[in-house]
């Protein structure tokens, strides 16, 4: 401590249009440091830090960079200071190899020498302790190499201050540590690092103090050695709040989706579902955990009718007349039409499950605007269910004719889950419901999915967090790479297990579990 | 507090996306474009011609509306380039890049003509307006569905597809206009049927121009329906903004790709009918005269709402007869109108920026935002 911080911010506020992204913000990192930047989803971390990394430019208040005041109005100037961002979703060429994604734009002088590159980057990793091949190419990467690749980016430009948007959130809890100590060894280093996250152990295990944001503005800064989880937890969310879910038992549960022996196969020949089998049954929640990517979306697209099959069955028990209708390849329209009432809250919400430029009522009428002979539109039915999910589910909205686009992740989110609850489905599938959403939003989603539970529903849940994954589900399912790597029961199954089961692939050298 | 010396000067400016603008605030924005594009025209006039820029701008207004022939002129200018951009806007708003009603539009021509020439004196003459328009509808609509089939079917990229229609199109227009030319080996038809006006549509209250507007104007109503209270419609939107979404409530996507261009093709074809049926009574290869892409930019300059068309088609037709007033009264050659046009149409397109997004000044306090 003692010497000058590495970057300080004052005063910092930031709005777009009439939103206040930060209000108010400092906070200063040093070197041979790692901050944390603790806030729920939505609290304006990510804003804060694209001010740092030139995406951004701050509408009051000022950024220092060793005690000097700085104006950084683009990435580059910001590289110029030695400052680098590895942001959330990677920014790399697929069809290049590391070291020439590596180079790309580092505006070195000379003629381009890919072995010359390669060997310093060789040297980088060696020196923090990354694996990487240089030659390798994006495309053949796992999530976590191309991370790597991302970090050794900005070290390979030099940047001694180093910000981390979400790091952890696509890797295993084993590729998490992997980080952590590559992290830790820059700090001893002498870097400066910055991660936001919000993750409370992670923050805990990782970082030499905590700085905390809640709805955009700054609540304090602690020291890590000094915290638990409950103080922080209060400081994120402003008051203490129990993390306990109801669960229910399930009330005579029933098969209702019987998925058999399911082979997916992509269209340039890639496996994306491999032997899948599982039953959800009614009135319970059957959890999905597994790496973003290892095959939950093409998963449920084949329950809903939007994927072909290889091979494999999907049988489907009508609870009201008994029959088992097979909806393999049918298309969604088809499903409908047997009398099936399967829900889809799709990950992609404004790409797939709603249209972000019409309104709300234009998005309510999505499943049901084919009712009725006539040529035209019936908006009146629509409309009452807009004005009742937008009461009920509290919505935050100037009026039903707002484009959906215009609402925030939460309450578009409300719209979604609200119609696809609307049409009382018998399966509901959702995946990643909560991603983005505060925690008041994502405690009103675990509410709606366990109602739904109760009234009989089979709830199919693709989550991301495994806390959340084992208090709110019944039974869950683990997916590797395309694989069924387990089925536990939630009541007894630990985070370590699932964690285990993620990584493993059915086929080579993992071991059996019993 | 001090101040440290800041090792770079802070932009001036920023650019703030709007999240909302009131409807007149929009208007004033574009207005405001019109008069600073009117100003930069004067300007140029002065400099590149030395001429009276209000000189200018009268002749341009005489050239448009001077006369009560140049007024229906007018308006048959605006009928025709607005029924072509209605054809295209069904197509565009499903993310269908249709640059083919150019040749669509003569499809529909070629054969009307063919109808009026093989069948002319065949049958009473308004049968044959009706097979006319059969004849016209299906031909435009044909030209319109090959390209639609091949990208539900192939996926081919219907942009080229299209355009490559096109040249199709005027190739068979030219080869038909040989074997029909009168006198035989002229290259041209002449006006078909002039004595007998076989084919001809009627003259409506004495104006051989007013049952085309009223058509016209008709479509335009049935289009704004269509798009904004039929079931079609709201399929045609949700392919447009999203095909994963159409799939994911199983929309049939190919089924409406193929439907709205029949429907696009069809309008095109109609269109056809009255250019050859109703005014020129003859066909060349430029019966179309560009307006198969003119229709484009008015159909995004009013967002694809059939009503603002009007709007738009009434000024892009209104600019091209003013500046060919201006070039032929002032001696000046075409390319000078074609630059003031260029110059107005580039200020109503810029003007679209400030009403999506404002600049604000840097460092101001809150409670005095820019306006």
């Amino acid at each position: 401590m003692g010497a000058t911080a590495a970057v300080e911010l004052r005063h910092i506020t930031k709005t777009f249009g009439s939103v206040v992204a930060n209000k108010d913000v400092s906070l200063t990192v040093n070197r041979g440091e790692i901050l944390s930047v603790l806030g729920e989803n939505g609290s304006g971390k990510t804003t804060l830090m694209n001010m740092i990394s030139g995406i951004y430019f701050p509408d009051d208040g000022q950024i220092l960079i060793d005690g000097k005041e700085v104006v950084i109005r683009s990435p580059k100037d910001a590289f110029d200071f030695k400052i680098g961002m590895i942001y959330q979703h990677f920014k790399l060429v697929d069809v290049f190899s590391a070291a020439e994604n590596i180079v790309l734009g580092s505006g070195e002088k000379g003629r381009f020498n890919i072995r010359r590159s390669a060997k310093r980057v060789k040297e980088i990793s060696e020196q923090y302790g990354f694996e990487i091949d240089p030659m390798k190419k994006i495309y053949e990467m796992s999530v976590s190499e191309k991370q790597t690749v991302e970090i050794i980016k900005v070290l390979y430009r030099g940047a001694d201050i180093l910000i981390l948007d979400e790091p952890t959130a696509v890797l295993t809890p084993q590729e998490t540590q992997k980080l952590f100590r590559v992290l830790r060894r820059m700090r001893d280093d002498g870097k400066a690092i910055i991660i936001i996250t919000h993750k409370l152990h992670e923050v805990l295990s990782l970082s030499d103090r905590v700085s905390v944001l809640r709805k955009g503005e700054y609540v304090g800064t602690v020291m890590t050695a000094e915290t638990n989880e409950a103080e922080l937890t209060e400081m994120m969310v402003g008051k203490k709040i129990s993390l306990n879910i109801d669960r229910g038992e399930p009330k005579d549960p029933e098969d209702r989706l019987v998925v058999d022996h399911v082979n997916c196969v992509s269209r340039d020949g890639v496996q994306l579902l491999s032997d899948v089998s599982f039953t959800a049954r009614s009135g319970e929640i059957l959890g999905i955990a597994g790496i973003a990517g290892s095959g939950q979306r093409e998963l449920l697209e084949a329950i809903a009718g939007l994927q072909h099959l290889e091979n494999g069955e999907i049988l489907y028990r009508n609870p009201q007349t008994g029959s088992t209708d097979n909806l393999r390849d049918k298309t969604p329209l088809q499903i409908r039409e047997l009398g099936v009432r399967l829900s889809f809250v799709p990950e992609d919400r404004l790409g797939m499950g709603l249209v972000g430029n019409m309104d709300i009522v234009d998005n309510m009428m999505l499943r049901s605007y084919r009712k009725g002979k006539s040529f035209f539109l019936e908006r009146k039915e629509p409309k009452g269910l807009a004005d009742r999910i937008i009461e009920q589910l509290e919505v935050v909205t100037p009026d039903v004719n707002t484009p959906v686009r215009r609402l925030s992740g939460g309450n578009v989110q409300k719209v979604l889950v609200g119609r696809e609850i609307a049409a009382s489905p018998t399966v509901l599938m959702a995946a990643y419901p909560v991603r983005g959403l505060d925690i008041n939003s994502s405690y009103l989603i675990y509410n709606l999915l366990n109602q739904q539970k109760e009234k009989g529903v089979a709830v199919i849940f693709v989550g991301e967090d495994l806390d959340v994954l084992l208090e709110l589900c019944d039974r869950i399912l683990v997916i590797g790479s395309g694989q069924v790597t387990g089925i536990l029961d939630a009541r007894s199954a630990t985070k370590e297990q699932i964690g285990l089961l993620m990584t493993k692939t059915n086929g080579g050298d993992a071991c059996e579990h019993a | 507090m001090s101040m440290p010396e800041k090792s770079r000067r802070e932009p001036k400016f920023h650019i703030v996306k709007r999240s909302s603008i009131v409807w007149w605030k929009a208007w004033l924005v574009r207005v405001a474009a019109v008069a600073a594009a009117l100003v930069v025209c004067a300007l140029i006039t002065v400099v590149l011609t030395g001429k009276n820029p209000i000189g200018v701008y009268a002749t341009m207004i005489d050239g448009a509306l001077g006369t009560k022939r140049r007024v229906w002129s007018l308006l048959q200018n605006v009928a025709m380039l607005l029924c072509v951009s209605l054809a295209v806007t069904p197509a565009f708003k499903m993310r269908f890049w249709n640059i083919g009603a150019e040749g669509q539009v003569l499809a529909g021509g070629l054969a009307t003509a063919a109808c009026m020439i093989l069948l002319g004196n065949r049958m009473p003459s308004s049968l044959l307006i009706v097979v006319m328009a059969a004849a016209s509808i299906a031909a435009g609509a044909l030209w319109a569905v090959i390209p639609a089939l091949f990208r539900a079917r192939w996926n081919t990229n219907e942009t080229l597809f299209t355009l490559m229609m096109n040249y199709i199109a005027i190739q068979l227009v030219s080869f038909f206009t040989y074997k029909w030319s009168v006198p035989k080996g002229s290259g041209q038809i002449g006006v078909i049927n002039r004595e007998t006006k076989a084919g001809w549509l009627p003259a409506v209250f004495g104006s051989d121009y007013l049952l085309n507007i009223l058509i016209v104007a008709g479509l335009t109503v049935f289009l704004y329906v269509y798009l904004r209270y039929s079931k079609h419609g709201y399929e045609i939107e949700v392919v447009g903004e999203s095909e994963n979404t159409a799939r994911y409530i199983g929309i049939n996507v190919k089924k409406v790709i193929v439907r709205t261009m029949l429907l696009s093709g069809a309008i095109c074809g109609i269109a056809g009918l009255l250019l050859v049926g109703g005014t020129d009574h003859t066909i060349t290869r430029d019966i179309a005269a560009g307006r198969g892409f003119t229709a484009i930019m008015v159909s995004w300059l009013a967002k694809f709402n059939p009503l603002y068309m009007i709007l738009t088609s009434f000024l892009i037709v209104f600019l091209q007869k003013g500046a060919v007033e201006i070039s032929t009264i002032f001696g000046l050659n075409d390319s000078f109108s074609d630059i003031l046009t260029g110059i107005i149409i580039f200020f109503i397109i810029g003007s679209e920026f400030f009403i999506s997004y404002s600049i604000r000044r840097s460092g101001l306090k809150k409670g005095e935002k820019a306006a």
